[in-house]
């Protein structure tokens, strides 16, 4: 069974490109090359339909790291009824 | 839900496959990876990996530029990702957001120097036309048409200018309508509402893009209706990044890009090749018997007839209908000519295999009957083990896969790329008809010892003609379709058909044949330009359905008549051999012309018009026409 930050970080691999195993909790648009605003974006976008979820435009910002964007998702999915 | 742990497996699979060169296995696994879990992360895994196929699998290029009043970034991947598994290698030039009408104006533009092979023109109502679409309520109904006329004027100006300076394929995104108009329900009591304003927008642009070669119209507004207009705005992406579309649907929007792009690649099915049991019907024939099977207006029968009447809809496009199924011939047969809830008949069926042989092995056999690569086939199969099969044994065929419940079959076959097409041709909704004439020709040859006897006995005419406007979409048609009898494989778009035909030194010619059984259509197209005494054929082609029979033979005799008229020494004619096209390869030589070079595989054949001639063979009766330039 993968945890919520596994599927996270697979979905980041794709995005940005990188293996899996290279991305860490603390992974953002400062140590990872490929994190510019528009891949931000669809990193966004890709996480809302893999779950199922619509960021504000408030979380959005705040995801800056990839523990950041797990922690966003699991509230969303925990809030939300599924 | 992502199933990650699978879907892990497969990337990794993946990778190793083209670490160690297994190209096939790779791309067969990608498409299996997109088919699984089509959404954005799995989008930019299958773009970098394709991109580490290119040379190894036959992808078709085309490029791209995207022009847009919104972010429409995150659609692009998409778009990559699936033309990839469909076998299109897109290329992409994004507008500058919202700067389209400088890009379009401007022949210096970004735009230009990318030398697009299509352009996508994405403006939104609420950008183009804010007074339709956010202060209808404040407008006057007077100046509602003045509104109307003014985008309309816009779009015919861009058109224009656009044409001027580029001979690209061009889509346009008609404009989407309110979810809530602003006066409500009362919108719809009158003939000139929001929405009905809107609309005669649209009606405007239709009609504007019909005025020109290679514009099409997307229908944005039918689209975002389809998915429903809720579900597929995001307000508050808009607000804050600009992107109108919520993350569920920008695969919806890539894939309706795909429906044009398919065509226009060259990515088309030319026939489809059906199953029979649970597929056509639901049930066994061989098991459930006539009365047993489920086929009819009343459900459950009614989902089968509807992807019947698909079928049909289809056939009228021009592809071809084939069967290939597992059965007894009889029992097939039996349902097709006594089964009251069929509208499929076997006379809309151009070949069938209804045996017990694998299908991989049939679908070969189909596509030599009927005359085309097997690249041109697609593939309808309920049964995920034949598909599989299919897929690995014959990857070039596009397998459709179909979802488990027949209700969606006939919605998933119309929703299939490969059976677009953007302009129809009498020849594409007669084609059924042409093979069924073809069959009769094929008995009647046989019945002839001598070739010559046959040719005489057919009655077959010739008519050729310069290139005019009625003419140019299927000139241009043929030189895109035409794979076997082709000595240069240029594929030229209907824009560069009218272009060359009007230049002076360019000899556009097109033969049309018809015979006893019927008339073929336009089949063949010769373009030839004069270089000083020399005059150079550029392409040189015919359907393969009136190959061997002389028909190639009056076109260059006429090619050669006309350089001969207008003062040319010598005829030049190349051969630039594909996988494709070995039944032109000895066609010059047969023909009396003589290697004049080759470089590499390309051959240049050269005939002398002072001393020799080519003679038009008399069973065929040759009109030409000295008609009018396109």
């Amino acid at each position: 069974m993968n945890t919520l930050f596994e599927q996270v970080r697979s979905i980041a691999s794709d995005v940005f490109g990188l293996p899996a195993n290279q991305l860490t909790a603390d992974s953002s648009p400062r140590n990872v090359e490929a994190w510019d605003s528009t891949q931000h974006l669809t990193f966004i976008l890709a996480l809302e339909e893999a779950f199922q979820i619509r960021l504000s435009p408030e979380e959005i910002e705040q995801a800056q790291t990839l523990g950041e964007a797990a922690r966003l998702v699991e509230n969303k999915t925990l809030s939300q009824p599924r | 839900m992502t199933t990650v742990g699978t879907a892990a497996e497969l990337r990794e699979e993946i990778d190793s496959s083209i670490a160690s060169g297994g190209s096939p296995a790779a791309y067969l696994r990608l498409r299996e990876l997109w088919r699984s879990e089509p959404n954005a992360g799995t989008a930019a895994f299958v773009v970098s990996r394709c991109g580490k196929l290119r040379g190894k699998i036959p992808f078709l290029p085309h490029r791209v530029a995207l022009l847009r009043s919104f972010t429409a970034e995150p659609a692009v991947s998409f778009l990559r990702a699936e033309a990839f598994v469909m076998g299109i290698d897109i290329a992409v030039h994004l507008g500058e957001f919202n700067a389209y009408p400088q890009e379009i104006l401007d022949p210096e533009s970004a735009l230009y120097h990318f030398s697009p092979d299509t352009v996508i023109l994405a403006v939104q109502t609420r950008d183009l036309a804010p007074d339709l679409w956010r202060d209808y309520a404040d407008l006057e109904p007077s100046v509602v048409g003045e509104a109307i006329d003014r985008v309309a004027g816009s779009f015919r100006n861009w058109i224009t200018q656009f044409r001027a300076h580029s001979t690209a394929n061009l889509i346009v995104h008609s404009l989407e309508k309110p979810a809530f108009p602003a006066f409500g329900v009362l919108d719809a009591q009158t003939a000139g509402g929001q929405s009905a304003s809107i609309e005669k927008v649209n009606c405007a642009l239709r009609a504007i893009a019909s005025e020109f070669n290679g514009v099409y119209v997307l229908d944005y507004d039918g689209l975002v209706s389809r998915h429903g207009r809720m579900h597929w705005s995001d307000e508050k992406k808009w607000l804050t990044v600009r992107l109108p579309i919520s993350a569920n649907y920008l695969g919806q929007l890539a894939h309706e890009w795909l429906r044009f792009l398919a065509p226009l690649s060259g990515r088309i099915a030319k026939a489809l090749v059906v199953d029979l049991d649970n597929t056509l019907w639901g049930g066994i024939i061989g098991e459930d018997g006539m009365a047993g099977i489920r086929i009819g207006a009343e459900y459950p029968g009614a989902h089968y007839q509807a992807l019947q009447r698909t079928l049909l809809d289809i056939a009228r496009r021009g592809i071809l209908l084939a069967i290939c199924s597992k059965n007894n011939a009889e029992d097939a047969m039996d349902v097709f000519q006594n089964h009251p809830g069929m509208l499929l008949r076997p006379s809309h069926f151009a070949a069938m295999r209804v045996n017990w042989s694998d299908k991989a092995a049939n679908l070969r056999e189909i596509a030599a009957e009927l005359n085309m690569g097997i690249d041109a086939l697609a593939f309808l199969d309920d049964n995920p083990a034949e598909r599989e099969l299919v897929k690995a044994q014959l990857p070039e065929v596009m397998v459709i896969e179909l979802p488990d419940d027949p209700v969606q079959f006939a919605s998933t076959v119309r929703d299939f790329p490969v059976f677009e097409r953007l302009k129809l041709s009498e020849e594409d909704r007669q084609r059924t008809e042409l093979y069924a004439s073809q069959r009769e020709r094929t008995q009647a040859e046989q019945s002839f010892s001598n070739k010559e006897d046959f040719y005489v006995f057919l009655q077959q005419q010739a008519e050729i003609a310069p290139a005019q406007p009625l003419t140019v979409a299927r000139i241009a048609q043929l030189t895109q379709k035409t794979n076997q009898f082709n000595l240069t494989t240029q594929r030229y778009t209907e824009q560069q058909i009218a272009e060359m035909s009007g230049r002076s030194g360019w000899d556009v010619l097109c033969i049309r044949v018809r015979d006893r059984y019927g008339d073929h259509g336009l089949v063949g197209v010769a373009i030839a330009r004069d270089q000083d005494a020399d005059c150079l054929i550029d392409t040189f082609l015919l359907s393969c359905r009136v190959i061997g029979r002389s028909v190639e033979t009056a076109l260059l005799a006429t090619v050669a008549e006309r350089a001969r008229a207008r003062g040319c020494a010598r005829l030049l004619g190349r051969f630039l051999p594909t996988k494709k096209n070995a039944p032109a390869r000895n066609f010059y030589e047969q023909h009396g012309f003589r290697l004049a070079s080759q470089s590499g595989p390309e051959m240049l054949w050269s005939f002398d018009l002072v001393k020799d001639k080519i003679v038009s063979p008399e069973w065929m009766k040759l009109m030409v026409e000295n008609g009018g330039r396109a």
